[in-house]
């Protein structure tokens, strides 16, 4: 890497060259505002927010796209530079709705805190707003284009990093609008309601569908037996909503929240991880000895079904029929566990925490009930969570641990890496390896699937079997993988698919951190870190030996893949046109 | 074959004359000649654009070189009979001196035509366009053979550099230099391309060459695409200019047949070829990072710069990019030489520009003038002044992006870097003609209306800024600003001028910066003193009978479509002020000059 020298306030550096002006200034210890900029997502240099003098430039420059070159001198902090920044943070404020106090972003928004920084007390440029949309007809995804700054990091994320590209921008000049095709709502076009795009929107243009509010009047449903399951995932961000550091585990906290809420009981989503783990794997054991479909293709991710849907109907028998693990878990409560507590499983509410906005289409899909009753009644993400327990006046930080409730309370470790990407395969190969060949594994720490490189492969040893197994996150990648299955250029025996990039401790539904900390922070590994301490201290470390799955078995499914659990534990795809 | 025609008939068949009816007076001149037997005697052609737009439609007679002007198709037979048959031209059709004994110098005396230099027009209304022979007879061609057979690229760069040329779509750019930096970029994939979106309002140099001397641009892209070492071309033009289109897409498929476009172009082992790209029409394609986004087939938003095309332009490949213009003159530098080039112009302006003169000016059309002609020359001896005698105020250059010249600068000569220091810019070359009646307020207004429509969207300065530097001069127009308005303009104008994206958006408060500056006390007037002093904005102005001038005739109140003018006889009229529409038809119709508007 070749270095260069440049001088940046006076002060002088040496960086690498591939640095842009912001990089560079970093290292400075110099701070210089961004709106648009999301790194490696989002370096177009339209927000005009980073402006800096760069020496011998007639016009300011986007110190975010700038690369340095050997003598550049820039000056970020003058009183033209100052002038520019907040001439633009008031125009665009001239065109925002301000309507802070009640803005589901009110105290985590970037355009609000530039604002403070940029020490704005007056906009002196105000005149006509654009008159936005509001579309809320999606169950996921909530569109509010007066808020919109149109920064564009949903298009790109949307468009470049998961290509699902059903938003773009749309007209030009003071009518832009960032819009799906023919300004069709969410709910009409191929979205695959991962919600990505409210993870990087740095306002509250996008935000997930509220649902709280069904959740606060079934707990105060007397008739009602509300239960909560909460994913892997939750546990390892959700005390960032309460300023706790990045990857901080709180599973005791979060449960005894939860309790505080007032759910009758709550359950650990890892527990059907177990279980999906049993099914999964028997059904990959059973589509090789018998000459299945191949690839098996994991079927947890419902932002991957529906991209697959509507993508790759043709590839529809290769997903597992397996429902994801807190559709199964619901449906084992609203069974046997209905059955065990004498409880009418009418009466039996459902509420689901996931990391995951996609989750929440995921639970109105018809067949993910039985008799009209459906396995999940309410999904709410992370974010909602978070959300109710300060309306509560629940002093998080200062919970006392408490511990998931019987009698589906115990996962085992496996069951928490669903929570990461490669973290199915990992729980997957421990199992299937083991039941394969009989013996033990000495290792179980599957480190060629994690990580948050966008493709990874194993191939792992099974009794006789090579097991040739690929991992991937993001639906980008997703895409360039199928392709290359299509294409026969690449064969397994099982793929992993999660729809978010880094998986679900980076899904859509989790807390929302501002470009300054994601750029520079991988959330993903942060969070991922957790997750694979959580496993390491667990008891219990192997789906098939968590005892909760043996009794399930014993008393009621009998074994996976018998008829009773294909008639609640697994599901069915439907091909998805394109736009509907 | 052509040589054999006793004489040539030349028809205008650029966009204005064809608009107003030059197909048919074709037409009909071939009807004639054959009526009149004269049909193997006489050809009739189709050329390009001869500049004097105003007076089209436009059709010359060779060898005498008469130039008919607003021919209709009734004055064909006469032509025909009088002029090719008995040899007696039509005088009152003649442009020029109508009374000038030879015929071949009735042009030289006029100004609009011998203060011109016409060199990337040289062959506008001489060849007919769709005829690559017509081209390769005025030596068409023979300067790729010469840069092909007898030069090396860095040779062709260094008389570039040499003949001192600059982009002629705007900023001004040495062409020598631009090709330099893509030259010596490695790599095997390279792009030349040709910028023919243009898009200033009034501004149709480019248009007309297309029109008129395709042939000239294809020629220079692959003399370009030679010295950088590229075998791909793109012209990218709006659609909307359907004739340049065709002719275009005639002469690249004429110069394939001919072999001087495709594979081993006159046997040289040298490559290239050209495509048209079609541009929706958006101002903003025109932008070079812009225009390329569009090309790849993405919607047409300009780009941070650097990188820069030259290092990474077309599909993030090394590109040139030049505008119509610029290149027209590409071939007469290697047949003329870099010396010929140079002599011509101002010391860092070198050759001849090109400029729509449009606004209040008699002679609307395309005219063709070294660098270094005064502003006082191209207005009044070429354009032929300002109609009805009216005072000059000042002159717009440069199109949205550019500004406005007062009268105290007529004597400035023209060229790159004496306009940017009268605080306008070259622009493509559109020049506006205001007189006394024009309110520079307005002019602003008019101005930002166009850049606000055309904002890409992509940056706020733009984006929000303009829109809001619109809002600010719409209220000072209807009388409603204040001096503090006057204040946010100016600090709008600097700050979108300093931190939009790309140049669009930079130059966007150019029209206000230069109108504040030169025109300060209008701007003033009409917030502190709610008048306009030209009596454009209607808010700020009404329209009064003087009583003493009044003759009761009443023709005021019967064309005042408000029914808002009472009077009787033998007392004087009065205008309902409340009522009026500001229409100032009563204005026009007073016989006796007695209404005014105050």
């Amino acid at each position: 890497m070749a270095m260069v020298n440049i001088t940046i306030d006076g002060k002088q550096l040496q960086v690498p060259d591939s640095y842009t002006i912001l990089e560079a200034a970093r290292e400075a210890g110099v701070n210089i505002p961004t709106l648009c900029f999301l790194k490696e997502i989002n370096e177009i240099g339209a927000c005009r927010m980073c402006v800096v003098e760069v020496k011998g430039s007639r016009s300011l420059q986007a110190a975010c796209v700038y690369p340095v070159a050997e003598g550049l001198t820039v000056n970020t902090n003058t009183p033209d530079v100052r002038e520019a920044r907040k001439v633009t943070l008031e125009l665009i404020l001239s065109n925002h709705d301000k309507k802070c106090l009640t803005c589901v972003r009110n105290k985590n928004c970037e355009l609000q805190t530039l604002s403070e920084e940029l020490n704005i007390k007056d906009i002196r440029f105000e005149g006509e707003e654009f008159k936005g949309i509001v579309d809320d007809l999606s169950p996921s995804i909530v569109r509010d284009s007066s808020k919109c700054i149109l920064c564009r990091r949903c298009v790109s994320m949307c468009k470049n990093v998961q290509t699902v590209s059903v938003i773009d921008t749309m007209n030009r000049g003071f009518n832009t609008i960032v819009t799906t095709a023919f300004n069709k709502p969410l709910n009409e076009v191929p979205c695959s309601n991962c919600g990505q795009c409210i993870a990087v929107c740095p306002v509250g243009a996008l935000r997930e569908k509220d649902d709280t509010d069904k959740v606060w009047k079934a707990l105060s449903n007397p008739d009602l037996h509300v239960v909560v399951q909460t994913a892997p995932a939750v546990r390892v961000a959700i005390g960032e909503e309460f300023g706790l550091p990045i990857g901080s585990r709180v599973t005791g906290k979060m449960v005894e929240a939860l309790k505080k809420l007032g759910f009758a009981k709550v359950f650990d989503t890892d527990t059907a991880a177990d279980l999906t783990i049993m099914e999964e794997g028997t059904e990959l054991i059973h589509r090789i000895k018998e000459g299945g479909k191949l690839p098996l293709i994991t079927s947890c991710s419902p932002g991957w079904i529906k991209f697959c849907e509507h993508n790759y109907p043709d590839m529809l028998d290769n997903l597992s029929s397996c429902k994801s693990p807190h559709e199964m878990f619901g449906a084992v409560l609203k069974s046997y566990y209905a059955k065990e507590q004498g409880i009418d499983p009418k009466n039996i509410y459902v509420v689901s925490i996931m990391p995951c906005t996609a989750k929440k289409y995921e639970a109105n899909r018809e067949e993910l009930s039985n008799n009209g009753n459906a396995d999940v009644d309410v999904v709410l993400t992370t974010r909602e969570l978070a959300r109710m327990i300060k309306e509560a006046g629940i002093e998080f930080n200062n919970l006392t641990d408490a511990e998931f409730d019987q009698p589906m309370g115990d996962a085992s470790g496996a069951g928490v890496l669903f929570g990461a990407t490669g973290g199915v395969m990992e729980a997957a190969i421990r199992t299937v390896a083991e039941i394969l060949s009989g013996e033990k594994l000495d290792n179980i720490d599957i480190k060629e699937v994690r990580g948050t490189e966008g493709i990874k492969e194993a191939e792992v040893k099974a009794g006789d079997l090579i097991l040739k197994a690929a991992v991937v996150h993001g639906l980008g990648n997703a895409r360039k993988l199928i392709e290359s299955i299509q294409k026969g250029e690449k064969e397994y025996h099982f793929v992993e698919i999660m729809g978010c990039p880094g998986g679900c401790v980076n899904g859509g539904g989790q807390p929302i951190q501002p470009s300054r900390i994601r750029s520079w922070v991988d959330l993903r590994k942060e969070r991922a870190k957790a997750i694979y301490e959580e496993d390491r201290d667990s008891k219990i470390r192997r789906s098939h030996e968590n005892p909760i799955i043996k009794k399930l078995y014993d008393e009621y499914f009998e074994k996976p893949g018998s008829h009773k659990s294909h008639e609640l534990l697994h599901t069915h795809y439907t091909p998805k046109p394109p736009y509907i | 074959m052509h040589f054999l025609y006793r004489s040539h008939v030349m028809v205008c068949g650029g966009t204005g004359c064809t608009s107003s009816n030059s197909e048919k007076i074709r037409a009909e001149l071939d009807t004639k000649l054959e009526e009149y037997g004269l049909q193997d005697e006489i050809k009739v052609f189709k050329t390009g654009c001869f500049g004097l737009c105003a007076e089209g439609p436009i059709m010359m007679v060779y060898p005498e070189g008469a130039m008919y002007t607003m021919v209709k198709v009734e004055d064909v037979d006469e032509i025909v009979r009088e002029h090719l048959l008995y040899g007696r031209p039509v005088k009152r059709l003649l442009a020029g001196d109508k009374e000038h004994m030879d015929i071949t110098k009735a042009l030289d005396s006029v100004a609009f035509f011998n203060k011109q230099m016409r060199v990337a027009l040289r062959n506008c209304g001489k060849i007919n366009p769709e005829c690559i022979d017509e081209y390769i007879a005025f030596d068409g061609y023979k300067a790729l053979e010469k840069v092909l057979t007898q030069m090396k690229p860095q040779e062709v760069i260094d008389e570039v550099n040499k003949s001192g040329l600059r982009g002629r779509g705007g900023g001004g750019f040495p062409t020598g230099l631009k090709w330099s930096f893509a030259a010596r970029q490695v790599g095997d994939q390279k792009y030349v391309c040709c910028n023919a979106d243009e898009g200033d309002p009034g501004a149709f140099m480019d248009r007309s060459v297309l029109e008129g001397d395709p042939h000239s641009v294809i020629e220079a892209m692959t003399i370009a695409g030679y010295a950088i070492g590229s075998n791909q071309g793109y012209v990218y033009v709006r659609a909307e200019y359907p004739i340049a289109v065709k002719r275009l897409d005639i002469a690249i498929k004429q110069a394939r047949e001919y072999g001087l476009l495709g594979k081993n172009i006159l046997e040289s082992g040298f490559d290239f070829d050209i495509e048209i790209r079609l541009g929706a029409g958006a101002f903003v394609c025109g932008e070079e990072t812009a225009l390329m986004t569009s090309i790849e087939g993405h919607r047409g938003e300009p780009r941070p710069r650097p990188p820069f095309p030259a290092v990474k332009g077309l599909w993030q490949k090394p590109t040139i990019l030049n505008n119509v213009e610029t290149y027209a003159n590409i071939p007469v530098i290697f047949l003329k030489g870099a010396d010929w080039f140079s002599s011509i112009g101002t010391e860092k302006s070198k050759g001849t520009k090109v400029f729509a003169l449009g606004g209040k000016i008699n002679n609307v059309g395309l005219v063709e003038v070294p660098m270094g002609t005064t502003l006082r020359e191209i207005v009044y001896d070429i354009g032929g002044g300002i109609p009805k005698g009216k005072k000059f105020k000042a002159a717009q250059t440069g199109g949205p992006s550019g500004g406005c010249i007062p009268a105290e600068h007529l004597d400035t000569p023209i060229d790159y870097d004496s306009l940017i220091q009268l605080g306008s810019m070259m622009g493509s070359g559109g020049l506006i003609v205001m007189d006394e009646d024009t309110c520079m307020v307005d002019i602003a207004k008019f101005f930002l209306e166009f850049t606000v429509d055309e904002s890409c969207g992509k940056c706020p300065p733009c984006r929000i800024g303009t829109k809001r530097m619109l809002e600010i001069l719409t209220r000072i127009t209807e009388g409603k600003g204040t001096e503090e308005d006057i204040e946010k303009l100016e600090v709008l104008a600097k700050n979108i001028k300093a931190s939009a994206l790309c140049g669009l958006g930079q130059t966007s408060p150019n029209p206000i910066l230069s109108t504040l500056k030169y025109f300060k006390d209008e701007y003033i007037a009409h917030v502190r003193d709610k008048k306009c002093p030209a009596g454009v904005c209607k808010s700020m102005l009404h329209y009064e009978i003087n009583p003493e001038k009044c003759k009761s005739c009443g023709i005021c109140a019967k064309v005042c479509p408000a029914s808002c003018i009472k009077g009787e006889k033998k007392v004087p009229y009065v205008i309902d002020t409340d009522k009026c529409l500001k229409c100032g038809a009563c204005m026009q119709k007073c016989p006796f000059g007695a209404i005014s508007k105050v």
